[in-house]
């Protein structure tokens, strides 16, 4: 059953091949034979998800059952779930049973989704390898001494290894997308505001955008159709009309304009990577899109802009943490102040230490024009690039990620080298588009990632993109060494 | 910029983190090593361009100002680290 993509199940659950419980069950007990290599959960919620499991059976056999309803899902542990532990991967919040749902667990529930548990993470999403995580580290289901990527890594992981046939998961500069790049997935990051940011755990306002891992783009198109919801708590999500994303997956591409930067083929770009991402622009070229070369001049600026403006808005974001209302609390602290600083400085890692300094420096007084005012200027030059591009082309194709799995501690020691591992796709997230990775090789039987990136709002056509490529290549079907 | 330890200890107040004096040093050479990177930003000519703090350049949604929110003070306090007669507790402040 695990070999089934979430396509697949919906169809079985309602032939009745096998029963929601069935299904969940079958993944529990994969989960808790398989895991202990992987680290891909924090938290696994079988009593949960079997009370979901058996509600599902019975809305199905009423025969009046939204199409997800009975298929397991394992959300990222930076969405809030009622009663459950949500750790955001940090000690901070090792002891937070979240009070509430965020909404798209609600959507989820809503449609029927079993909830499998929650997925490891960086610590509050800042990383890209999964190593920044209190739990530890997520192991790449395709070279085990290898990083998933990050920061969404344990929901990568989780379906690389068929642990869920899909996961939520989040991204800032790239969490949803290089990690599907390094565990051979499907990853979409909508465009900003499609989706509600309600109950996910801030790290950066204005960049934070909710999306899923899957295997296939079909998956990621049943999943976004519950994903995007307006939400009036969000006071970011915007009202707009929802397609069903399903509906234009068999659309032709005769015709579509797709733009190449020459920007995303430079320096730093492994060869076997640019060699398959050559590959997949022909066969683009057969399905009947043509290719133009634009230009994003502003590219590398992007990088550099992201590490003023997320750390600024994290440093806001994580003030919340003040060890008097929830999460980790120093022992014996001896005034407030005490309280404050020892709670912060035991329940924070060194990477969310790091960025909180960096955005208090931003946004300190004497330097706040220099940097953040000036990042925010830069930010506009770089969506303007994107903006000038999409008056020429339809969606723009390039590499997700500079290069296959990298090694554990390869980049721990020199956070600027994992920081430009997101070089690709943080400026994406600095112009709010949505962007999408699927996998288009291996190299060294490491996957590789295709980034698509469409105009706002314009999801429907990644997808559509994105699946015509999976009926005409064979990538998305592989599956991990010694995952059957 | 690069900054040193009294730098280190001016942020750390800022942004309430204790950070010890034997890895003052650490901490002032990795936060200067990003700095070095988001510095190239110094060089970008951004004359006459608006800063932007929205992708969308949207603007705050506003809603009637209607009670939405029922109390839950128990259910929230239920998770706090200390709490006494439905208030939290810190380490006195006023003698």
């Amino acid at each position: 059953m695990h070999q089934f993509t979430i396509a697949e199940l919906t169809q079985g659950l309602r032939r009745k091949d096998f029963s929601s419980i069935e299904l969940t069950q079958h993944y529990l007990d994969r989960i808790a034979r398989l895991d202990k290599t992987y680290n891909s959960y924090i938290t696994v919620t079988p009593e949960l998800a079997l009370e979901q499991a058996a509600a599902a059976d019975k809305r199905l056999a009423a025969g009046d059952a939204p199409a997800l309803c009975g298929v397991p899902i394992a959300h990222k542990d930076i969405f809030c779930t009622t009663g459950v532990r949500t750790s955001c991967g940090s000690k901070m919040l090792d002891n937070f049973i979240a009070p509430y749902n965020a909404t798209i667990v609600e959507n989820y529930l809503a449609a029927g989704m079993v909830t499998l548990g929650k997925t490891n993470m960086d610590e509050f999403a800042m990383g890209s390898s999964n190593e920044t995580s209190y739990y530890g580290p997520v192991k790449n289901p395709w070279a085990t001494d290898c990083v998933p990527g990050g920061s969404s890594g344990g929901s990568a992981a989780a379906v690389a290894a068929h642990l869920a046939p899909g996961a939520t998961a989040s991204d800032t500069g790239g969490s949803i997308r290089q990690p599907a790049a390094l565990c051979g997935l499907t990853g979409i990051k909508p465009t900003y505001g499609r989706v509600s940011r309600w109950g996910m755990i801030a790290f950066a306002s204005s960049l934070d955008q909710a999306g899923t891992l899957t295997r296939t783009a079909e998956d990621a198109a049943l999943l976004l159709n519950h994903l995007a919801s307006f939400d009036p708590k969000d006071s970011t999500c915007v009202e707009r009309d929802i397609p069903d994303y399903t509906a234009t997956l068999n659309n032709s591409l005769a015709g579509l304009k797709i733009g190449v930067p020459k920007e995303y083929f430079g320096e730093g770009l492994h060869p076997e990577t640019a060699a398959h991402v050559e590959a997949a622009i022909k066969v683009y070229e057969k399905l009947g899109a043509t290719i133009h070369s634009v230009s994003l001049p502003h590219t590398h600026l992007a990088v550099p802009a992201y590490y003023v403006i997320a750390p600024a808005e994290c440093s806001a974001n994580l003030s919340r943490f003040d060890g008097v209302r929830y999460g980790y609390r120093c022992e014996n602290p001896k005034d407030l102040a005490d309280l404050y600083k020892r709670s912060r400085a035991e329940g924070f890692g060194d990477e969310v230490k790091r960025r909180i300094l960096v955005g208090s420096y931003a946004l300190s007084a004497g330097y706040y024009d220099a940097y953040y005012s000036k990042a925010q200027k830069v930010r506009r030059l770089i969506k303007q690039d994107f903006v000038d591009a999409f008056t020429q082309v339809d969606v723009i194709l390039g590499p997700t990620s500079p290069s296959p799995a990298f090694a554990f501690g390869s980049k721990t020691k020199d956070p600027v080298a994992m920081y430009l591992e997101d070089i690709y796709t943080i400026a994406t997230n600095l112009a709010g588009l949505p962007g999408l990775s699927i996998p288009c090789g291996l190299v060294d039987n490491k996957p590789v990632g295709l980034q698509l990136i469409g105009d706002y709002f314009a999801e429907a056509q990644l997808l559509n993109v994105a699946h015509q490529f999976q009926q005409a290549t064979d990538f998305h079907q592989q599956t991990a060494p010694g995952i059957e | 910029m690069a900054v040193d330890r009294s730098d280190i200890a001016k942020l750390a107040e800022l942004a309430r983190i204790a950070i010890s004096e034997n890895t003052a040093d650490q901490v002032a050479n990795s936060i200067s090593d990003v700095l070095a990177l988001v510095d190239q930003l110094q060089a970008v000519d951004t004359d006459g361009v608006v800063p932007m703090a929205h992708p969308l350049d949207a603007v705050q949604r506003l809603r009637a100002d209607e009670v939405t929110e029922p109390n839950q003070r128990e259910l929230f306090q239920s998770i706090a680290p200390a709490t006494q007669d439905g208030l939290y507790l810190v380490p006195q402040v006023i003698e």
